[in-house]
């Protein structure tokens, strides 16, 4: 158990210092730990738990909270939350004080546009990796693309193709 | 929720692009253009918040944030509780986004501080996260207990497919601004953004050449970008074969292409502001 909690503890500490713009960069790396390095869960549960996050409210990445719950209880619950939210937030800390010290260097805007085509690989990487951990049959190939393009070409709330989605998903149509 | 789509909806056609998804939630309303002085009782500060008050602020947003927590986050703080002027809330965002871990959850630990210190920042991070953390445990169970259903287990599958959806969704509003035809709305928003900051994104101009005029610094731009959207493109598209292709470990991959993307951003600005 001290075991588990340690590798949480250090995976998702080292995740926290990582997710340079926002939290859907490391999927990715996430589900390479959490399914294939420490076999946690498997693929299709890693999709599950990322489901159930959407649907919930709050900040982006709630599914890290559910991933140290569903691997050690309460207690995993904690530790993943704190090496999670801790080191960045220690991070973001240290920066408020030298923020307005350094906010008009060029380096700022320099380091921000190189960062910006590099999330945006991770962003894909993770989008098609959640795409293959979903898959459960044509429909669900459907109601993806269906979504996707809803959400790119309309103002829908996001909450409402989730809703959408489900109750296509409980008509059993297509989906074994 | 309204709001924030009417809000969304008005700014919509001005931007593009990984930055501009933000700045569509966070620049100001149309009644408040950038820079302007906002007499009106709507935009007056509220006193500086307890520690209290911080958390009950942020466990209300974190509650209330369906679908991302972003358009939310500039209501409550901006608009509801007034504890930044539009313009303060574009500034932290921009630090919180140039930081790692998420944006929200780094401005509920700057407004925390900034207002209360380290107790603050804690009171802020906490509200934030405790809610839906508690939501998306009991949805846990709900799932872990039922997931052997037949109804359930259809539920699911199609929840995790819109979810699915909804990402590629992001994925293509990030990617999208990287593809060459996107360049033309973004070089109006680049020079957008140089009347704002002045003299900002010409840094060693003084040095090398005479400081180019506006007219100048216009064209020159209006060559680089295709090289640059190309480079950035190939960035973009090493990281997502390396790591979805190749499943390399996420830290190597951002050893290698985070100082490449800076250095061919360095380089390629650098030549283009040559005469």
């Amino acid at each position: 158990m001290t075991h588990t909690l340690m590798a949480l503890a250090a995976l998702f500490s080292q995740l926290s210092l990582l997710s340079f713009g926002g939290g859907n960069t490391i999927l990715p790396e996430m589900q390479r730990q959490v399914v294939t390095v420490q076999h946690w869960m498997s693929t299709q549960e890693f999709g599950a738990l990322f489901a159930l996050a959407q649907a919930a409210p709050g900040p982006n990445l709630m599914i890290v909270t559910l991933i140290g719950w569903h691997v050690a209880g309460w207690k995993g619950l904690l530790v993943t939350s704190l090496a999670k939210f801790g080191p960045s937030s220690v991070v973001t800390v240290l920066a408020m004080h030298v923020w307005n010290r350094y906010k008009d260097r060029p380096w700022r805007g320099i380091v921000q546009r190189s960062l910006a085509p590099v999330t945006a690989g991770l962003v894909a990487a993770s989008a098609l990796l959640i795409v293959e951990a979903s898959d459960t049959g044509w429909m669900a190939w459907i109601i993806t693309a269906g979504c996707a393009f809803a959400a790119t070409r309309t103002r829908i709330h996001p909450l409402w193709l989730l809703a959408a989605g489900s109750v296509i998903g409980l008509s059993g149509v297509g989906i074994p | 929720v309204r709001t924030a789509r009417i809000l969304s909806r008005a700014l919509r056609p001005a931007h593009k692009g990984l930055y501009a998804i933000v700045t569509k939630y966070t620049a100001p309303t149309r009644s408040t253009p950038p820079g302007s002085f906002h007499p009106s009782h709507s935009s007056a500060p509220a006193p500086p918040p307890t520690s209290a008050q911080l958390f009950v602020g942020f466990l209300t947003l974190g509650l209330i944030s369906f679908g991302g927590a972003l358009p939310h986050a500039r209501r409550v703080i901006v608009e509801e509780r007034r504890w930044l002027s539009p313009d303060e809330f574009v500034e932290l965002l921009g630090l919180c986004q140039f930081l790692p871990g998420g944006n929200i959850i780094n401005m509920s630990v700057a407004i925390g501080m900034r207002f209360r210190g380290i107790t603050g920042a804690l009171a802020a991070i906490v509200g934030l996260i405790a809610g839906p953390s508690v939501i998306v445990v009991l949805l846990g169970i709900v799932y872990e207990r039922t997931q052997d259903n037949v109804y359930v287990k259809h539920l699911f599958a199609g929840l995790a497919a819109a979810a699915a959806g909804l990402l590629v969704a992001m994925a293509i509003k990030v990617v999208a601004p990287l593809l060459p035809r996107w360049e033309i709305g973004k070089q109006r928003e680049r020079r957008r953004g140089d009347q704002r900051k002045g003299q900002l994104k010409e840094p060693h101009g003084a040095v090398d050449a005479p400081a180019p005029t506006t007219a100048s610094a216009g064209t020159v731009r209006s060559k680089v970008p295709a090289t640059r959207t190309g480079v950035a493109a190939l960035i973009a598209l090493a990281g997502f074969v390396a790591i979805a292709y190749f499943r390399v470990p996420l830290i190597l991959t951002m050893a290698v292409l985070v100082p490449v993307s800076i250095a061919a951003t360095i380089t390629l600005e650098r030549r283009g502001r040559r005469p």
